[in-house]
């Protein structure tokens, strides 16, 4: 094998063309999270563990009919994460809190895709079968959808199910936000809709947030003066407020930089317009360039002074 | 040096080559379930865990094993070091086999394996994963591109095809005279290629658990994870030589090939050293060193690591006794290949841990089939295909 001059340089000129391409080359990490979006604002002091919730959910989804009915309390017993079967649950927690008969309080925790305004999942997709829509919703399409599972490494919430035990077309299942629902004019999420005290509200991100502050200013000493959701992971589009400390009530602890932002910064750093792998190909060529050259004059000092 | 590699003339079916096939019927069972059943079937990955022994050994342990063949590549192609072109066929057939067997891994691991070509369409930059699939893919190709010369050397002024199959044996003939003699033109293209394609894609699998800071335990987690990935490769890539080639030798009862071995070796000295530095660097520097005495099973696997399959094995060839010393190369060696590879385990298996729901993982009995049945397929095709194309060097054959 040899390298001549010109093809190497017809090579290389091809991949210098290609790097020049107009371009402002690497630039500083941007959050993408869309400027309109809805959010849903729950009030942990509100919610009285009814599991109307679930229920909605399950019909407006199409979701199987679930093994132990809506109606049952027990399920409350035992602590649940959203699975492949359902894309919302409702846990009970003792935090501690007791009441005017030394009882403890129960604070009922709804759990779904938190609907992040720079969602890890849609980052890390190999397929861009995930993304951040619009009107806020982080939205599968199954089409595009390899089943890599690598959107559930990177999900910080643990959200995404897999259909694990279909064989051929399994699914990555999760709350939707219910996207149809809300893409039509004065459309709710189910959950949101039909929740009969009122602890999930829904609206513009930035409206829900701003209720949420108003709550925690109108009632001094209530809530804990957190909004779970505003910071997290760069802020989420369900938003949360409680009486009890959230890490006492399975809300892990996160940090506020975007999940994707480490990543995509050293992935555009690196590979923007392909300029660091068509450097190291210039880089090696001309190097074996040299090496061939000493070869055909002879000079070639083998490796033989090694050991 | 002359240079001549040649098919090895020895029996094909030995008994490890029956114990290679128990396990690859086994492995079959088990891929079977899989396409039956589910992966839920065979496999103990869950919501908190969805990647497991398939992703952690198949693919990330395959992809950093098989990086004898291009460094060999750049060795022996670009910076001219001719004198090593016996170990590049070896090295190029274990990246070959190795890719393929990456690619046949992650059929079996990703839901729709019918779907595998999507990426090709579905770009999304933002992906680490999606870069790495392209590289893989492209490579790949690569790796069969630089082969086709081994068979064209082979089958070329030879092609004798049976019965009426001896119609296609002038197409056949012309074509491999003609890819034969066009390759060899551009060869240099494909060889630098390969050479970027996995400097590029050794790094960004250590990327890919940068997405998921809370889950990935400190001591492995940190911002050059990319940069450590690819020195450890390209550390492992001249022990993983040593390794097979010791291996294929003796099993075959050809020369050692020490008289290469051990001057290939001192580039490692230098290559482990800077992973080495890189790793205590990046521990001291981030302050996780707090970890290493408190006795949990994620740290105890960082200290093997470190020590057993990074410093020991340093130490060991820093001297030049061990460098000449078949056995004690050989083992140096091995620690080396064994370290690395525990390296990825525990990045993608051993320091995940979901904080929320506190998931534990360990692999179902199907999972291992599957790795050990797909192992085991490849060195049964390493084995034939040594026996059929001048691959080894068998010029130094000594009788047994």
């Amino acid at each position: 094998m040899n390298i001549n001059r010109r093809g190497f340089f017809k090579v290389m000129g091809a991949a210098g063309a290609t790097a020049m391409t107009p371009a402002a080359g690497a630039r500083a990490w941007e959050s993408a999270a869309p400027p309109d979006a809805f959010g849903c604002l729950v009030d942990l002091t509100r919610c009285i563990g009814c599991r109307k919730c679930e229920e909605a959910c399950n019909r407006v989804n199409g979701l199987p009919a679930p093994e132990i009915s809506f109606d049952d309390p027990t399920v409350l017993d035992t602590r649940r994460r959203p699975h492949e079967k359902s894309y919302t649950v409702v846990n009970r927690y003792f935090p501690g809190t007791l009441d005017t008969h030394d009882q403890l309080v129960p604070t009922f925790v709804k759990l779904q895709c938190m609907h992040c305004q720079d969602p890890a999942c849609a980052s890390a997709c190999i397929v861009g079968a995930l993304t951040k829509k619009e009107n806020g919703s982080v939205y599968y399409d199954v089409g595009k959808c390899i089943g890599c599972r690598y959107c559930m490494v990177a999900c910080p919430f643990e959200i995404p199910a897999y259909e694990y035990h279909d064989p051929v077309t399994p699914r990555v299942m999760k709350c939707t936000f219910c996207f149809e629902r809300i893409s039509k004019e004065n459309g709710l999420p189910g959950c949101a809709q039909i929740c009969p005290v009122e602890a999930i509200t829904f609206g513009r991100r930035d409206t829900v947030m701003a209720l949420a502050k108003q709550r925690l200013k109108d009632n001094p000493g209530k809530y804990v003066n957190h909004i779970y959701g505003e910071k997290e992971v760069g802020g989420t589009s369900w938003i949360y407020i409680s009486s009890e400390p959230f890490e006492d009530l399975g809300f892990p602890s996160l940090p506020d930089r975007p999940t994707p932002k480490l990543a995509e910064t050293i992935q555009h750093g690196l590979f923007s317009y392909l300029w660091s792998p068509i450097l190291l190909f210039g880089v090696l060529g001309g190097i074996m360039r040299r090496n061939e050259k000493k070869n055909v004059h002879g000079k070639d000092k083998e490796a033989r002074h090694d050991a | 040096m002359t240079h001549n590699p040649r098919p090895v003339n020895k029996k094909f079916w030995t008994p490890g080559v029956y114990v290679m096939l128990a396990f690859m019927a086994a492995g079959a069972v088990a891929v079977i379930a899989r396409f039956t059943g589910g992966i839920g079937y065979v496999s103990n990955l869950s919501t908190a865990r969805p990647w497991g022994l398939w992703v952690g050994v198949d693919v990330a342990t395959g992809v950093a094993l098989a990086a004898g063949g291009f460094t060999t590549a750049a060795l022996a192609h670009i910076f001219g070091r001719h004198a090593y072109e016996p170990v590049t066929r070896p090295a190029l057939l274990t990246a070959v086999l190795g890719y393929t067997f990456v690619v046949l891994g992650l059929m079996v691991d990703i839901g729709r394996s019918w779907a595998i070509w999507k990426p090709m369409f579905n770009w999304n930059p933002n992906s680490v994963l999606f870069e790495v699939a392209m590289c893989v893919m492209f490579y790949l190709n690569v790796l069969y591109i630089e082969f086709l010369p081994i068979v064209a050397e082979q089958f070329k002024n030879s092609v004798r095809l049976p019965g009426t199959l001896a119609l296609l044996n002038r197409p056949l003939e012309f074509l491999l005279q003609f890819a034969d003699r066009l390759l060899d033109k551009f060869m240099w293209i494909f060889i630098i290629a390969g050479v970027v394609l996995s400097c590029m894609h050794q790094s960004s699998l250590g990327s890919l658990m940068l997405i998921a800071p809370t889950k990935i335990h400190p001591l492995w987690y940190t911002p050059i994870l990319p940069l450590l990935f690819l020195t450890s490769a390209f550390s492992v890539g001249y022990p993983m030589v040593v390794f097979e080639t010791t291996l294929a030798t003796t099993s075959m009862g050809l020369a050692d090939e020490m008289e290469i071995l051990t001057p290939l070796i001192r580039i490692t000295i230098f290559t482990l050293g800077t992973y080495m530095a890189l790793k205590l660097g990046d521990m001291m520097v981030r302050g996780t060193w707090v970890y290493l005495l408190d006795g949990t099973y994620q740290t105890n696997a960082f200290l093997i690591e470190i020590i057993l399959g990074v410093i020991v094995p340093w130490c060991m060839l820093l001297s030049l006794r061990v460098r000449q010393s078949r056995s004690l190369l050989f083992t140096a060696c091995s620690l080396i290949v064994g370290g690395v590879a525990l390296n990825r385990i525990n990045v993608f298996i051993v320091a995940y841990s979901p904080p929320v729901s506190h998931s534990n993982y360990f692999p179902a009995p199907g999972e291992f089939l599957v790795t050990a049945g797909l192992i085991a397929t490849l060195m049964f095709i390493y084995r034939f295909v040594v026996t059929f194309l001048p691959v080894l060097s068998g010029s130094r054959e000594v009788s047994v």
